[in-house]
């Protein structure tokens, strides 16, 4: 007896008779190609662009990683999203243009306790842009902190701290307290009379914390006393222990902040209730 | 209605019996299991191998013995009279420059009691607040600090200001009409000698409690 083809469901469609997703809103270099033309009418920019997307094919077919770019980058956003939500990725950049201008830095400082006041002398007056190095890095801290809080601020205003974002939250005040590190440790490099001194009242200031905080002191001087090693240890935990642990942290905050989505403003009403599809 | 009560049987220790996938007979743990934990294992021990020398390494310093450096040179017994203090610098740690150098301010002692008995009294700079140099007025008779208003009076003693104890002194010793200093000590309100403390540390009372020493000290 041939078997009886099953009655068909609705709800088990082909694909190809589903209707047509609206395409994602790509810029124009990565729509798919509607028609290749006639060789003889390729000009040499086309080619060279061809040239260009068959690379980034050759390299998304091994890494898959469009999807997530796109996903990524393009991801939907609740209406009502303006210039407020910029700021996190304002301070991202900031800590970006910190560790860049930061390696330079690196390249002509000494971290010894007799030299470190002339090689920063040295970058400052001798170093071909030296100062505006040191200037942007010098400002660029200030800049990444108090973006920092604005970012704060508003997460806090718009509510976007609440469930399921609270997570989120936790990993920001982590990557405040390390941004506060950078700046208390990175506030000794220079090491002129005014750092060292800011310094040694910050030390003390950590040693007053009841029972750990003399513990505390030691740790950061490398000592009871401040001397030889304290200004490479404030050195190593400014340029490779915190900026570390930063990236990492910048990294789960950046993947909760895509799985999670983000927050409407409080003000934005969802149109239909029950029906709005957006993630509000 | 009292629901039937079911006979429970032991579960049994091996996996066979238990019928969990890739078991074997008379095994209690399932080789995925067990390379599991070995693999957690290894990685764990490996990870501790590097990390706790590396930790130790820089946690060291807390529970390190400072040296007792031999004693500091700081002029003739001449240069510094009983009844006003005399500034002197001198380099506690060699070789880091302006850094390791500190301030003493250095008197006769005139009227030594049982708890202050050195033949001169050497008064630390480092301002017993947060470690700001405090500086001797002479019209005033006072220890002055610039950051956060601290003054001491004469004998180091808090007289006003955010510090939480006297000034730190130094042992001062005597030999061939030169003065040497000593180690550091901390003094508390009484100007009684107690283990040398950070500025900020309290030294009295109950709050001492709450700023244990080096423990190497």
């Amino acid at each position: 007896m041939p078997k009886m083809p099953k009655p068909s469901n609705p709800l088990h469609k082909k694909v190809s008779d589903l209707p047509k997703p609206p395409m994602p809103p790509l810029p124009p270099s990565l729509r798919p190609n509607p028609k290749p033309k006639e060789r003889s009418e390729v000009t040499v920019g086309e080619a060279a662009a061809a040239g260009g997307t068959s690379v980034v094919a050759w390299i998304d077919e091994r890494t898959s990683g469009s999807g997530f770019l796109r996903g990524f980058l393009f991801r939907k956003v609740p209406k009502g999203v303006n210039w407020w939500y910029t700021l996190g990725s304002a301070t991202m950049f900031a800590f970006i243009a910190q560790a860049f201008t930061g390696v330079f830095l690196a390249m002509y400082y000494d971290p010894n306790p007799t030299v470190a006041y002339e090689s920063m002398r040295h970058i400052n007056n001798e170093v071909f842009l030296g100062e505006f190095v040191h200037g942007m890095h010098k400002w660029g801290a200030t800049v990444m902190t108090v973006l920092l809080f604005v970012h704060m601020a508003r997460t806090f205003v718009f509510g976007a701290y609440k469930y399921p974002r609270e997570l989120n939250w936790v990993v920001g005040v982590l990557l405040l307290m390390m941004t506060m590190m950078m700046g208390f440790t990175g506030y000794l490099l220079p090491f002129d009379q005014r750092s060292f001194w800011a310094t040694i009242v910050g030390v003390n200031l950590n040693g007053t914390g009841p029972m750990i905080g003399p513990y505390l002191a030691d740790f950061l001087r490398g000592g009871a006393e401040f001397g030889s090693t304290t200004l490479p240890r404030f050195y190593a935990i400014h340029m490779m222990l915190v900026p570390g642990l930063i990236a990492a942290l910048i990294g789960i905050h950046l993947y909760l902040v895509a799985k999670l989505g983000t927050t409407a403003p409080p003000w934005v009403k969802a149109e239909i209730p029950g029906q709005d599809e957006k993630r509000v | 209605m009292t629901p039937e009560k079911e006979t429970k049987t032991p579960k049994s220790k091996f996996t066979a019996d238990r019928g969990w996938p890739g078991a074997f007979e008379g095994e209690t743990v399932t080789r995925r299991h067990f390379m599991t934990g070995v693999a957690l294992g290894a990685g764990g021990i490996a990870s501790a191998m590097f990390a706790l020398p590396a930790l130790g390494f820089a946690l060291g310093p807390i529970f390190e013995k400072t040296e007792h450096r031999s004693l500091l040179d700081v002029g003739a017994v001449e240069d510094f009279p009983a009844d006003t203090y005399t500034p002197q610098v001198v380099t506690t740690v060699a070789g880091i420059g302006e850094v390791g150098k500190i301030l003493l301010y250095i008197r006769k002692n005139d009227n030594p009691t049982p708890e202050q008995s050195w033949p001169f009294v050497a008064i630390s700079n480092r301002c017993a607040h947060l470690g700001c140099p405090v500086r001797y007025i002479e019209a005033a008779k006072s220890f002055i600090c610039p950051c956060h208003g601290g003054t001491y009076g004469f004998e180091g003693e808090v007289t006003g200001g955010p510090p939480v104890r006297p000034l730190d002194r130094f042992e001062t010793y005597v030999e061939n009409g030169r003065v040497f200093v000593g180690e550091r000590f901390s003094v508390n309100s009484q100007l009684e000698r107690v283990p040398t403390r950070d500025p900020g540390a309290h030294v009295d009372g109950f709050w001492q409690v709450l700023y244990p020493p080096r423990p190497t000290t």
